[in-house]
Parts: structure tokens; sequence; C-alpha cells
């Protein structure tokens, strides 16, 4: 069992919904993301979100895109995420970690060698935003072959049949996007992803995280409930942009709002 | 060839290139506008308003003219201009407009957008938004708005809000990353007009569809003029939309030799250009695989070329693989060289080309002396010059 199925089962059997942190690697410089995962840990985080930097990311909203150029600037790289992922490791066995980012990245280190190197590192799962299923084939054989969990985006215009094919390819959980947008933008609509959700329950049986627009505990709380785990990322990112000229303050303050929303999620 | 070319295939793709590459979020109106455009194709009605469209409003057929006076002073080919400048607004990107609007309109869809970097194709978009009163909204690099503010203010004249892309390199790319993003977050109202062969599909083919016009014509007219089909075809490339418009139709006549003509910048050994088919290598962006100019940890390079409508890391994916078949050729040309592809056809010729469509005269100076007079050379003129003569001027030193 791969350690996202085993860590959603656990939370599943306790009652309890996963808090899935997203930050991107190296922002705002290489040494900041290793003792952040560890404190996020701490702080309550069930399993790790890490991003990957692109020069592209036409997915996402200012803050993340804004955290990628400062990630570049140190010259962050697929490689050197990876390298901060296996250091992790070293200490941490028990937190799934999760890589999101986009595909082109993977097409230059080449599908094969980059499965290779996502298992040696004990990668658990990695999400290819621009990636979508008709174009997935041949990276969902290698990651399941090397047993890392090919994670699907399901948005709110996802057909059935769509949520059933990625229900199909995807393991460990799916990611559901609750906003029509791109990251960081507006607020949800709790009534929409609650019906939503249960579109996607009637269609698949994999643990289902909500993301896009969390962005307190109050949220964190009330989209938990909806489905079984909820990803935070704009929010945490706003932390570290806020605070440049003091990444401790901007540390604590990622582990406040973090412990906050665990204690929201489990109250 | 033997077989008859007929691609991309229904997803997209041509050989290993091309694709959809969005994300989830784009997946449902991307196949909407695939059946869209599916349907409409063929449909009679809109085939006979797009080509009334064309000819009352664009102005086609545009001329094929046979440039006497420069290719008896160049001595070798005959060189026969398609004269896409002539076309309204201006350059070729109206034909691809034209054909998108129309589809917006039977879609039911109030709200255009569309990037732009030399600011033809957002004028283009503009153009045909406010002739069918859409609401439009243009993404342009802001390093693109300064140096085409003649064009910013002609999309403004025109209706359009145009907003200055701040991320990334401020160019062309991120200008289409704005657009992607503006696209996802309002899809249900609104039309993403792309104005060249790049993007997810359909629109590499679409794009192309709406262009092949180009050597439709050229092929009529070389035949009608000359007796016979042309021997070389010459046209620039950025993402390659008049390019493949011009070569689409000729594809399958094995005797008629496709030539596309990449931006070397400063020179492609400076590593400052936009040639990615010459010295890029394929990857993922914006919607397909294609050619890509990157690093090797894969992160997308600015580029460089004097023509902000050259500058784009990437290119039409049927490029690349017209370029791995050998079907056709691709060169590239420096600044310096475009710049006396510029002032050679203004004045052997009396026609300012745009500083895109100088790339493809500048190729076309080397290439016709080598051949023989009794052969023709059939170049794409693309765009004209009026909205580079800011450019020109700084460039030599003239203050207007």
């Amino acid at each position: 069992m791969s350690r996202l199925t085993a860590t959603f089962e656990a939370l599943a059997q306790s009652g309890r919904k996963a808090l899935i942190p997203f930050i991107t690697a190296g922002d705002p410089n290489p040494d900041f993301t290793l003792p952040m995962m560890h404190a996020m840990v701490e702080a309550g985080a069930d399993v790790i979100e890490l991003g990957v930097p692109f020069s592209d990311p036409m997915a996402d909203g200012p803050v993340i895109q804004r955290a990628s150029e400062r990630a570049l600037a140190h010259k962050m790289s697929l490689r050197r995420v990876l390298a901060i992922a296996t250091e992790f490791r070293k200490s941490n066995q028990h937190t799934p970690v999760v890589l999101m980012g986009y595909v082109n990245p993977i097409e230059a280190m080449g599908y094969e060698d980059f499965s290779n190197a996502a298992q040696r590192a004990e990668i658990d799962g990695v999400l290819t935003v621009d990636l979508p299923i008709e174009e997935a084939a041949q990276n969902i054989a290698l990651l399941k072959a090397r047993a890392v969990d090919p994670i699907f985006l399901l948005a709110p215009n996802s057909t059935d049949e769509r949520i059933k094919m990625m229900g199909t390819a995807g393991s460990g959980y799916l990611y559901y996007v609750s906003l029509k947008g791109v990251t960081g933008a507006g607020h949800l609509d709790v009534d929409d992803v609650e019906a939503k959700l249960s579109q996607i329950r009637a269609n698949t049986s994999l643990p289902v995280a909500i993301g896009f627009g969390v962005k307190d505990a109050q949220t964190a709380k009330t989209v938990s409930g909806l489905g079984d785990g909820v990803v935070v990322g704009s929010a945490l990112i706003s932390k570290i942009e806020a605070n440049l000229d003091d990444l401790e303050r901007a540390k604590s303050e990622i582990v406040e709002l973090l412990t906050s929303m665990r204690q929201a999620m489990d109250s | 060839m033997t077989e008859k070319y007929n691609l991309p295939d229904e997803r997209g793709h041509f050989g290993p290139y091309g694709g959809m590459f969005v994300a989830e979020t784009l997946i449902p109106p991307i196949q909407e506008l695939n059946a869209a455009y599916q349907q409409y194709l063929n449909d009679p009605e809109f085939i006979a308003e797009l080509d009334a469209d064309l000819k009352y409003y664009v102005g086609r057929p545009s001329p094929l003219y046979h440039a006497e006076r420069w290719s008896r002073e160049l001595g070798g080919a005959q060189i026969y201009l398609k004269r896409e400048d002539l076309n309204h607004t201006g350059a070729h990107k109206i034909n691809n407009t034209v054909g998108q609007a129309l589809l917006a309109k039977r879609m039911g869809k109030t709200r255009i957008i569309a990037e732009t970097g030399a600011g033809q194709h957002g004028v283009a978009t503009a153009t045909v938004a406010a002739r069918l009163g859409l609401e439009c909204v243009i993404y342009m690099g802001a390093v693109d708005v300064v140096r085409q503010s003649l064009n910013v203010y002609r999309m403004k004249l025109l209706g359009a809000k145009v907003v200055a892309v701040e991320s990334g390199s401020k160019t062309l790319k991120d200008a289409l990353n704005e657009a992607l993003r503006d696209w996802v977050t309002n899809v249900d109202n609104t039309f993403y007009i792309i104005g060249t062969v790049a993007g997810p599909h359909p629109y590499p083919a679409m794009v192309r569809d709406f262009q092949a016009i180009i050597g439709r014509e050229a092929k009529q007219q070389c035949l009608e003029q000359v007796g016979r089909l042309p021997d070389a075809l010459v046209a620039c490339v950025g993402g390659g939309s008049n390019a493949i418009g011009l070569f689409y139709p000729f594809i399958d006549d094995a005797s008629v030799k496709l030539i596309g003509v990449e931006a070397a910048g400063d020179g492609v050994e400076t590593g400052r250009h936009s040639a990615p088919l010459c010295a890029g290598r394929p990857g993922v962006l914006h919607g397909n695989r294609t050619y890509l100019m990157e690093d090797d940890d894969g992160e997308i390079i600015e580029t460089h070329s004097i023509s902000a409508g050259l500058d784009y890391p990437g290119v039409g994916p049927e490029h690349a693989w017209l370029k791995d078949t050998g079907r056709a050729e691709y060169v590239n040309i420096t600044d310096t060289e475009a710049l006396e592809g510029f002032h050679a056809l203004t004045r052997m010729e009396g026609i300012i080309p745009a500083l895109e469509s100088s790339h493809a005269m500048a190729y076309t100076m080397k290439l016709a002396p080598i051949m023989n007079k009794d052969e023709v050379i059939i170049v794409s003129l693309s765009g004209r010059g009026d909205k580079d003569m800011q450019t020109m001027a700084q460039r030599e030193g003239i203050e207007l």
C-alpha cells in the first residue's frame, strides 16, 4: 500500500481529514524549503505538496507565479527539488510528499529518468497540471510501475466520464480544483463544491482533496467536511511574500495558520 | 510522399508533436470548441459567410505580385510576393480572426480575448470584435506594449482593453500565459482567439485551416500567371501561421520546396535569438509539444528578435513535424540581415514590409541568386511595415 493510500486510510479510520499544504520548492530561497517542510508536519500537515517551479506557470495566479520566479532566480530545478525531497525523507519516513508542477521539466529530464529519480527520492505522488489524462499514458505507466501515485486534477466542469477515467488511471487521491480559475483566486462556493463532490463520489472511490480558494481556518474546516482533505497553497505563500525580509517570521506565520486550520478541522 | 497528407490525428497530434497539454478546467471548453469547429468546417452556410467576409471585409484575394525589378537585380529566380500586407489591418492575421470570430458568434460567446506580440493579431482581433460588437480584452507583454505603442493605440481606438502583462519576460509568451489564465477563469462566456498555429488542439489545425487561404490563392494565381507550380515557397516563422497558411496547400506537391525562416536575432551562435526549430529541442509549452527554446532543466528561456512578432520561444507543432520529416526546411536570418531585406524591398519595389516579413525577404536575397532565371519563388509578404516605423527610426538614430 502506498504511503498516500495508507495516510488517507488512517485518517478515515480516525474520522479526520487530510491537511495538505503546498509550497513552491526554493521559494524564497533553497535553504528555506526543508526546514519549512518539517515545521509544516509538526503543525499538523498530513501530506506535503511541493511545487516544482516553472518559467511559465499558466494555471497559477500571481502569488504562485511570483513564488516560481523567486525560486527560479535561485536556479531551483526539478533535480534540486528531488534532492530536497530526498533530504526530507532521511528524517521523516511517514509524511507523503507529492510533487506538483508542469510537464516540461519532466519532458526535459525524460519520463523514464524522472520516474526513476522520483522513486529513488521516495516521492509518493506526482501531479502534473498540464498533462491531462489523454496525454498521460506513458507517465502513468512509468510512475505506477515504481509505486509512485499519479495524481489528477478534477475541475468544476469535469464530466462523469472524465471523473471515471481519472479515478481509474489515478491513485493516491484526486485533487478537486474548486474554482474555474487560477490558484489563489476568489472564494469558493460551498454549495457548488458540495454538489460537485457528490457527483465525484458517485464516479470514483479515491479520496478527494479540495483546493483553490482555501484561505483561513474556517474555510478549511468547512471544505474539509465536504471531502477527504484540503489543500492550502497561495495563503501560505502570501506569508512568505509578506515577510521576505524576515523569513523566521514567515515560517512562524505559516505554522500558525496551519495550526489553526488543523485545530478547526479536528474540532 | 505517396500518401496524401492528413494531419493532425483526432487528438491533434502531428507525429509526436501537438496534442492537448492543458489543465483540466480547459479540457471541456477545448472539446466544445473542437466540436463546434468540426461542425462548421463543413457547414456551407458558415463557409459562405466566411468567404464573403474575406472578400468584402478583408479584401481578398490578395495579389500575387511579380517583383520583376528585384528579381532582375538579384539575377536568379523570379520572385513573386503574396501580398498579405494589403489585407485590411495590414497583415495575414485577419484571415484567422475573421474565421474565429464567426465561430465565437455561432457558439454564443459574448467576450473575446487574445494575446499579441507585435500587436498585429491584437489589432486584427480588436477589429473583428468591434465589427461584431463583442467585448474584447487583449493581453500584451509590457515590453511589447512599449515597442509597439502604435498598435496599442489602434487597439484602444477599436474599443479593446489592452492589458500590459508584467510577469516573466513580459513578451508574447507571457501574454499567452495570461490569456490562458483569463480563459480558465471566464470559460463560460469567453472565446479565446489564438493568433498563431500554437496552443492546444484544435488551435494549430484550426488556425492553419483559416490561414490556408493564402496558399490556396497563391497556388491558383501561380498556375494562372506562371502556368505551373512554384519551385520554392519562403515565409517567416515565429509561431508560424503565415508560413503554414502558405505551405499547407502545397504539402502534397513534392516538387515545391517549403522554406521557413526563423529569427536569428543577434545570431544563433550567440544564444540571443528566436529560432527553436534551428537551435531548440522538443518540449511542452502552451498546450502542445513542439520545438522550444529552453535550458537543460526545461525552463523556457528568453528570446530575442528585432521583430516582436517572431519573438516567441515555441513554434507551431506542425512545423516541428514538417522539419522532422524533412518536408520543409528551416533556416534563420539575423536582425541585421532582416534590415537589409527590409531596405531592399522598400527601395527596389516600393513596398515597405513588416520586420517579420523582412526575414523572408532577406532569405530570398540569398536563395534567388543561386536559382535559375526560369525558376519561381513565392515569398509570403505577411504584413506591412507601417507599425515598425518607430523601431526602424530608433535603430537608425532618427527622431520622428
